[in-house]
């Protein structure tokens, strides 16, 4: 079953098309890496399927909701973790869960359950009452990850989510990204690193508005005769026209 | 909704309260503000010493003289024997005013000469008012006055005569501030500025934060609406600035002796329609600035200046070129101002105030839409 559709999705900003008719989908329980230079449309593309850009034309449907229509619904079964780092540093650990579990409206008895096991889960049980601004980064993006899904949503998107951590730490990371799709949960993710490519279901990579290639990244190597998903990605970035925003 | 509504609104008394430097400084402002304009920073005249000729020596003058010096405007700095000594303690700066009695042309009548330093305009100007007043006081005097500084000298006194007069006699009576104290003046003044400064420049700060810290596009992808967001925004910092009008409304009451003669309750009414305008302000400067800093500058250039400088509070609007005057009519301060005093002061009730209060009613109107309409525009 397809938890994102789109068929020749489009955004305009006067007469730049930052989002080209892009056609895909995205099946439940998938990691789908959503690959491109800065400026080749990724984050506007998100922007959309999230409901906080309206598409110029085409149509795309998100968790079974229409992107134009239905923004409200969408927002309640999408996670979204920003690349600059999205949990509040002056709120201790446990406030941060609650805050955004709040906000996802669970109730009580399943903010306690969550905090409980979500602190297990990370190792935090010491830090519940650290403030965030005191984490190391690595822990901070984990916090960030999981907090994104606490409401079990049916699809998290990621952009960018492993900027300026060490290798260790993104391994870590990506750990937390596999547990999630094992439960279900569709990842959306957006890297500038291509060995993370390497770990994605499929990949699909945008050059200058269009999507010009999506595949598994072992068939993408193949049929680019590359050695790895950065041979690929240079392959194709090579025409790109915008460079940067 | 309401739920995650209350969870939003604890997390900005958290910001709140864990920044404690800044909460030190939004409750602390007011009170250090009230000192400093309620002694420091005073525009009431006490004390000016002034020298005095006294040619005549008769009852009339002796009982004017001692009117002077028993005043808590003017001090005795010496008796003096000729207009040319005045002068000289002019010239050495020990005198700001003389007093010259002379003796009587004709019987009874007696001409009063006043020599104010006048390098200070508005000093100058109060300074002969009181003394005006005390003359008047002191017996029947008739006031003419006479600009004789023509002859422009580096210390121009300005002099004016006062003659003791069968027939006309002023009678001066100061309406709602009879003993023109200053306080009356600036507690209003100081309750617009502090309500901006928080209600304004900290909710913009407050949001341009998140957005620099990347919250606002995780709050914005979260099913919580946009106006939820900014009401929790709000909410602590409308608190807060009740906080501070109870603070300055206690100090200038008790300590300062500021009358409250209207209804209290329409004043706070008045203050929270005034911070709802500060808020609304705070959220157009958060959709045009980028970061904490613009935020900042933009909320003291564009707000405070005008209400220090275009309200009222310190100079007089009356006294400016008319562009000033039609621009000071845009600064919600000078409406919250007249609105206080009218409430405060003078003691007038709700019809008086309905002017003031439906011209911040229509600034809230306009600056919610401009808001929400550049908000989404962002998006």
């Amino acid at each position: 079953m397809n938890v994102i559709e789109t068929d020749k999705l489009t955004k305009c900003f006067g007469t730049f098309t930052a989002v080209d008719h892009i056609s895909f989908t995205v099946g439940e329980g998938e990691i789908f890496g959503f690959l491109g230079a800065n400026g080749a449309g990724k984050t506007t593309a998100m922007r959309m399927l999230c409901g906080l850009s309206t598409p110029t034309s085409g149509t795309g449907k998100v968790a079974g909701f229409d992107i134009y229509k239905e923004t409200e619904q969408i927002k309640r079964h999408i996670g979204y973790m920003s690349q600059k780092f999205s949990l509040y540093g002056d709120l201790k650990v446990w406030e941060n869960i609650r805050l955004y579990g709040g906000i996802y409206g669970l109730s009580e008895k399943q903010l306690k359950a969550k905090t409980d096991e979500l602190l297990r889960v990370l190792d935090l049980e010491n830090e519940r009452n650290t403030l965030v601004d005191a984490l190391p980064l690595g822990w901070k993006q984990k916090l960030a990850f999981s907090v994104a899904i606490i409401h079990e949503p049916r699809i998290v998107f990621l952009d960018e989510p492993t900027g300026g951590v060490d290798p260790v730490t993104r391994r870590q990371f990506w750990e937390l990204i596999y547990q999630a799709a094992e439960r279900g949960i569709t990842v959306f993710v957006t890297t500038h690193y291509m060995d993370e490519a390497e770990y994605c279901n499929r990949v699909s990579i945008m050059v200058d508005g269009k999507i010009e290639a999506l595949d598994s990244p072992s068939a993408l190597k193949s049929s680019f005769k590359a050695g790895n998903m950065n041979e690929v990605f240079h392959a194709l970035a090579r025409g790109a026209r915008r460079v940067d925003n | 909704m309401r739920d995650s509504l209350a969870a939003f609104v604890r997390k900005e008394f958290l910001h709140i309260f864990r920044d404690r430097r800044t909460m030190m400084i939004l409750l602390l402002m007011p009170i250090v503000l009230i000192i400093l304009f309620g002694y420091a920073i005073t525009t009431e005249i006490k004390r000016v010493p002034v020298a005095i000729l006294d040619q005549s020596r008769d009852e009339v003058t002796q009982k004017m003289i001692s009117h002077f010096v028993a005043s808590e405007y003017f001090e005795l700095y010496k008796m003096i024997d000729s207009e040319e000594e005045g002068q000289a303690l002019f010239r050495q700066g020990k005198i700001r005013m003389a007093l010259i009695v002379e003796s009587g042309k004709l019987k009874g009548e007696n001409e009063i000469q006043l020599l104010v330093d006048a390098t200070d305009p508005n000093e100058a100007t109060q300074l002969s008012a009181y003394a005006t007043q005390i003359a008047v006081e002191s017996g029947k005097v008739k006031v003419e006055s006479e600009n004789a500084n023509s002859n422009a000298k580096p210390l121009s006194p300005f002099t004016f005569h006062l003659s003791p007069d069968q027939g006309i006699a002023p009678v001066i009576k100061l309406l709602y501030n009879p003993q023109l104290r200053g306080a009356y003046n600036f507690v209003p003044g100081v309750m617009g500025l502090i309500l901006i400064l928080i209600c304004a420049m900290m909710t913009s700060v407050g949001i341009v934060k998140e957005k620099e810290i990347g919250t606002m596009e995780v709050l914005l992808v979260s099913p919580m609406k946009p106006v939820y967001i900014i009401l929790a925004k709000a909410t602590p910092y409308l608190l807060l600035s009740l906080v501070n009008i109870a603070t300055i409304l206690s100090l200038s009451y008790f300590l300062l002796d500021v009358p409250i003669n209207g209804s209290l309750l329409l004043l706070v009414g008045v203050s929270v329609l005034y911070a709802l305008v500060a808020l609304c302000l705070g959220l157009l400067i958060s959709t045009i600035a980028d970061t904490q800093q613009a935020a900042m500058l933009i909320s003291a250039v564009v707000l405070m200046l005008p209400v220090i400088l275009l309200s009222g509070m310190v100079f007089p609007i009356e006294n400016m070129p008319e562009i000033l005057q039609v621009i000071s009519n845009i600064v919600p301060a000078k409406w919250y101002i007249i609105a206080v005093k009218d409430i405060m002061i003078k003691g007038l009730g709700f019809g008086s105030v309905l002017q003031e209060i439906g011209v911040l009613a229509l600034m809230v109107v306009v600056l919610v839409g401009l808001s929400v309409k550049r908000f989404k525009i962002r998006l």
